[in-house]
């Protein structure tokens, strides 16, 4: 894989690329038909058009519509990026398309592991593309269409950064063989999107663009995204097909991976192209961590909120779930997927398919695309990927008989039941279970303000059983002092502390209840940044702890440390005290060479400390959960 | 030193205030002893040796339901339970009379029998039927772990069959019945199978150490005696059940060479041992094994010292059941003989079993197989998921 990527150059943290970012018109104009989904060395990394991230313009016409980019070169070049994005790990990869781009892409943002999800059916289609690439270039066509236009929406394509990504895609040697590969891919595909009508033409360039945009997106997820991205760009794009041809070609190329690393600076750059929200990068950040996402927090709520009237392909829900991720309104697993599921239903309802298309191909990309914004505000976490994944799958397993207001219903109430089962009944699963281990006289300890483990502390007092609380909290997000509050309402006896209490403490604790934003397939336990410290504690101290988490939260993939997948928080949060102005010691330091701000959010607990894990399945130890996950496929296909 | 113990202090007032026939009491009891009491002290223990070896009848016959019904060969008796106001609990009781039969697999045998006979017309109604069996069974002993788990298991294996609503209900209902003597058949042959698949563990010259009499464990002595290997077991005394004894009689007509110790001398003759095999009451979900009490010490003595430890255990025996330390079970209470008069303010703890962790388990000899602790979950989920 190494080989047919352009080196990674370090990413000048003043030049964040995040998100999409239209590339403007590259050298791929020439062909922008016949445009391959291969990926592209020459697109990815001299595409360093530093456009802000745009809001994608609207498909028809671009210019005028919003301050930002016109859309139809974004449209363009996302799905290309998209397409070859993914191209590029298969091959790479001999895997499933699941597999590759997880593995070989950086974190995108640990928390989005959803990326993961995503991918999977993006790379689904993308495999397809990827192994049928010359012969089949129909194929690739269409998965390629998907990209484009999700892209198109996304990012603010305009033709001018289109060019002005053109040359830094020539820079590199390796760009220019895939240069001509693609040549030979786009006369290819050309030929076969002749036969194939106006749809794949724009694909095909779109796929081609993508396929430019090698490098970029590396992780399958990350393409994937895109791709979806760009296909719900494309299928909106009907008219302008022609026009953003290239544009979405373009944008294609650039489309960074879900799970791209950051510190790839042609990647990132492309991401930032087509990118609908503006995001700066953090100045100072750590190098172990530079694979991950740093934004400048606080520049980019009021800046969404202007732009609200003018978000023509993002539908409005899904604008305000965004909106509500960036400000921290919802957080917490449960939380954020439902808000993310409700809005799709929204989605779902407003929904009309355009006309020459087929409701699952456009539906899976414009679904792609918002999920693509909603990476933008936040990294999915490992719950909202899993639902993305479930969604994906139940639209494309829609029958082709269906009519579509039959398809839509369908679809509304696979979504109601989705949340309905996998979460609230699992909720009321887990604390059934986990009640009947609270005995009088217990003394529990929490970590934060894990939702699941609040439903069971409230039962359990509601069934009358004695018990003391201690909630252990943490700076910056202080999440504990929510719980507080809810179950001194309640009437629960409780005591609070912080974290560097947790070892004077322990010695009078007799359980450990603790929540977890998924937990892997080794056992590992994958939570808010400080848990690990809690459970290890614990664990010295012969405390049995235990982890409530919904099995829809459970994902296949092995973490063996906190640092190759996690996210990044506002380090602005940790070197200011909120109310306490006197605490200003780091004032002026921000921007120091020398002082670099960490604020994770996310870490992973070793599965030896955990005593048991209590799902909606039961209590099942730690090792069992690759077991739960096989299982649950085996079911659903999904989690 | 001793002086200033708080031990002593309390041997002190005990002995201050009053009783002889408590000082044998004290003797036992009390964890220190003055130098000069130590013969006295040890006197009294070997009288008792003598107590317990005449009393452990009646108390194992009183015990019997309540403890483990593995552990009793011809358990018979005792649970005064409930009246045999149902078909199932006769045909329960015909089957444990039986000498070799686990209590578990006499339930299945008899669950089975349920279906047989059973008159109803409809899936539905045989399956609330079955239920009803089933709880029958379960509450005529609620301490036992391998009767509920083997309940369960049956009626899950039983009605997992697939499209059991389509069929027209002869053919369901043939087809549950058939399922049922399988898993009967394969709980009956359980025994032979683990005794089977354990022989490659017990190499020529190898010393055993043994706790509690399960029968599995028996049968897995008797099949490596006959296979000629060349053995010794080591078995603890097992109070207050007393099975040592009873395994070192069976053990001595197959000619194994046994070796009694008493409970506290495992950690002492650890160095001889090359494995301890145990049997369990139940297998429990995270892996971990509820046997007879003192199973757990022996394990982590084991453990500190690298010697496997292997477990001995229908599949029948996995129970659904998670317990986070040794008070997370449901109470087993044994009454215990010390051969003297007690004063009722002591306190005795009377818990029949203990929790084993799987961290101080190396391999299960299951009739599934031979596996590691962390299968059980595997099976468990697979079966009810």
């Amino acid at each position: 894989m190494e080989s047919r990527r352009n080196p990674r150059a370090v990413v000048d943290p003043k030049v964040r690329q995040v998100g999409f970012f239209t590339s403007d018109s590259t050298h791929h104009p020439p062909d922008p038909i016949a445009s391959d989904s291969h990926p592209v060395p020459t697109v990815s990394p001299s595409r360093n058009s530093l456009s802000p991230v745009m809001i994608p313009p609207p498909r028809h016409n671009s210019s005028d519509a919003f301050p930002l980019r016109a859309a139809a070169a974004a449209s363009a070049v996302s799905p290309s990026s998209f397409s070859y994005s993914t191209r590029r790990d298969f091959p790479d990869g001999s895997t499933t398309a699941a597999s590759p781009g997880r593995v070989s892409r950086g974190s995108f943002s640990r928390s989005s592991l959803a990326s993961s999800s995503l991918p999977g059916v993006g790379m689904d289609s993308m495999a397809a593309a990827k192994s049928s690439s010359v012969p089949a270039s129909g194929l690739t066509t269409v998965s390629v269409v998907n990209m484009p236009h999700g892209l198109s929406e996304k990012a603010s394509g305009v033709s001018d950064q289109k060019k002005s990504s053109k040359p830094l895609k020539e820079k590199t040697t390796k760009a220019e063989r895939r240069a001509l590969q693609e040549a030979q891919r786009a006369a290819k595909a050309a030929a076969k999107a002749e036969g194939g009508g106006k749809a794949p033409a724009p694909l095909v360039s779109s796929g081609s663009v993508a396929s430019t945009s090698v490098k970029a997106a590396k992780p399958a997820k990350p393409s994937s995204q895109k791709n979806d991205v760009a296909v719900a760009a494309t299928a909106a794009a009907g008219p302008s097909e022609k026009k953003g041809g290239t544009s979405e070609k373009d944008r294609k190329k650039d489309a960074p991976h879900p799970r791209m690393q950051y510190d790839d600076e042609s990647r990132v750059v492309k991401a930032k192209r087509r990118a609908v929200v503006k995001q700066t990068e953090a100045k100072n950040r750590v190098e172990l961590f530079r694979h991950l996402p740093q934004y400048e927090h606080g520049t980019q709520l009021p800046d969404l909120e202007t732009k609200f009237f003018q978000l023509d392909p993002m539908h409005p829900a899904v604008y305000k779930v965004g909106l509500q991720y960036l400000s921290g309104d919802i957080s917490g697993g449960n939380a954020r997927c439902i808000a993310m599921l409700q809005a799709f239903q929204e989605v779902v309802k407003d929904y009309s398919t355009p006309p020459e298309k087929t409701l699952n191909r456009d539906m899976t990309a414009k679904i792609s695309s918002y999920v693509s914004f909603l990476i933008e505000c936040r990294p999915l976490s490992v719950s909202m990927g899993n639902a993305i994944r479930f969604v994906k799958n139940r639209i494309a397993k829609l029958p082709i008989t269906l009519s579509e207001s039959e398809a839509k219903a369908a679809l509304q109430s696979d979504i109601e039941r989705f949340i309905s089962e996998k979460i609230i009944a699992a909720d009321k699963a887990i604390v059934k279970h986990a009640v009947s281990k609270i005995r009088d006289g217990d003394v529990l300890l929490t970590y934060g303000s894990p939702a699941a483990v609040e439903m069971v502390l409230l039962q359990a007092h509601e069934l009358r059983k004695k018990f003391r609380v201690l909630v252990v909290d943490s700076r910056p997000k202080l999440e504990g002092q929510l719980l507080l509050r809810r179950l001194i309402k309640r009437g629960i006896n409780c005591t609070y502390t912080h974290i560097n209490a947790v070892s004077y403490i322990m010695h009078e604790v007799t359980k450990v209840f603790l929540g977890a934003s998924s937990v892997l397939s080794n056992g590992t336990v994958y939570s808010r940044v400080g848990t690990a410290c809690v459970a290890m504690v614990a664990s010295a101290f012969r405390v049995p702890v235990l982890v409530c988490c919904e099995a829809y939260k459970f994902h296949e993939r092995v973490q063996l440390d906190s640092i190759c997948s996690n996210e990044l928080g506002d380090p602005n949060a940790i070197s200011k005290v909120n109310g306490r102005g006197d605490i200003n010691y780091l004032d002026g330091l921000t921007n120091n060479a020398n002082l670099q701000f960490l604020n994770l959010m996310y870490d992973a607990t070793p599965s030896d400390y955990i005593s048991m894990i209590i799902t909606d399945y039961g209590m099942i130890p730690p090792t069992s959960v690759p077991v739960i996950v096989r299982e649950y496929q085996k079911e659903h296909l999904l989690v | 030193m001793w002086r200033r113990s708080a031990s002593f202090i309390l041997d002190e007032r005990r002995r201050t205030s009053n009783s002889p026939p408590m000082a044998d009491n004290n003797t036992t009891r009390a964890p220190f002893q003055n130098p000069d009491a130590i013969s006295a002290y040890y006197q009294t223990r070997a009288a008792h040796h003598g107590v317990i070896t005449s009393d452990w009848l009646a108390q194992a016959q009183a015990a019997v339901g309540g403890v483990s019904g593995e552990e009793y060969p011809d358990s018979s008796v005792a649970e005064t339970g409930k009246e045999k106001t149902f078909n199932v609990i006769e045909e329960f009781n015909g089957w444990r009379k039986q000498p070799d039969l686990a209590e578990a697999v006499a339930a299945i045998r008899a669950l089975a029998a349920v279906i047989r006979a059973s008159e109803a017309s409809t899936m539905m109604e045989l399956e609330i039927e079955l239920k009803k069996a089933s709880d029958t069974l379960k509450s005529w002993d609620k301490t036992s772990i391998s009767l509920t788990a083997g309940c369960d298991l049956f009626i899950r294996y039983v009605t997992r069959t697939s499209a059991l609503e389509y069929e027209d209900f002869n053919s369901a209902k043939s087809r549950l019945l058939e399922r049922a003597e399988k898993f009967g058949e394969i709980s009956c042959k359980a025994r032979k199978i683990i005794a089977m698949l354990s022989q490659d563990f017990i190499f020529d010259g190898c010393t055993i150490l043994v706790h509690g009499l399960s029968r599995v464990v028996l049968e897995i002595l008797k099949t490596a005696a006959q296979n000629n290997k060349l053995f010794r077991v080591l078995c603890t005394e097992g109070r207050p059940d007393g099975t040592g004894v009873l395994l070192s009689n069976e053990l001595s007509k197959l000619d194994i060479p046994v070796k009694l110790l008493l409970d506290s001398a495992v950690a002492y003759s650890m160095d001889e041992v090359d494995m301890v095999f145990v049997g369990a009451d139940g297998v429990v979900e995270s892996g971990g094994i509820i046997n007879m009490m003192g199973t757990y010490q022996i394990a982590l003595v084991a453990h500190s010292m690298n010697k496997p430890v292997y477990v001995a255990a229908e599949s029948y025996k996995f129970a659904r059941l998670y317990p986070l330390d040794q008070k997370d079970m449901a109470p087993a209470l044994r009454p215990i003989e010390f051969g003297v008069k007690i004063p009722e303010k002591v306190e005795v703890e009377r818990s029949a079993r203990d929790y084993t962790p799987p961290r101080y388990l190396t391999l299960l000899f299951t009739d599934l197989g031979v596996l590691s602790p962390s299968v059980v979950s595997d099976e468990l989920i697979q079966l009810y998921l």
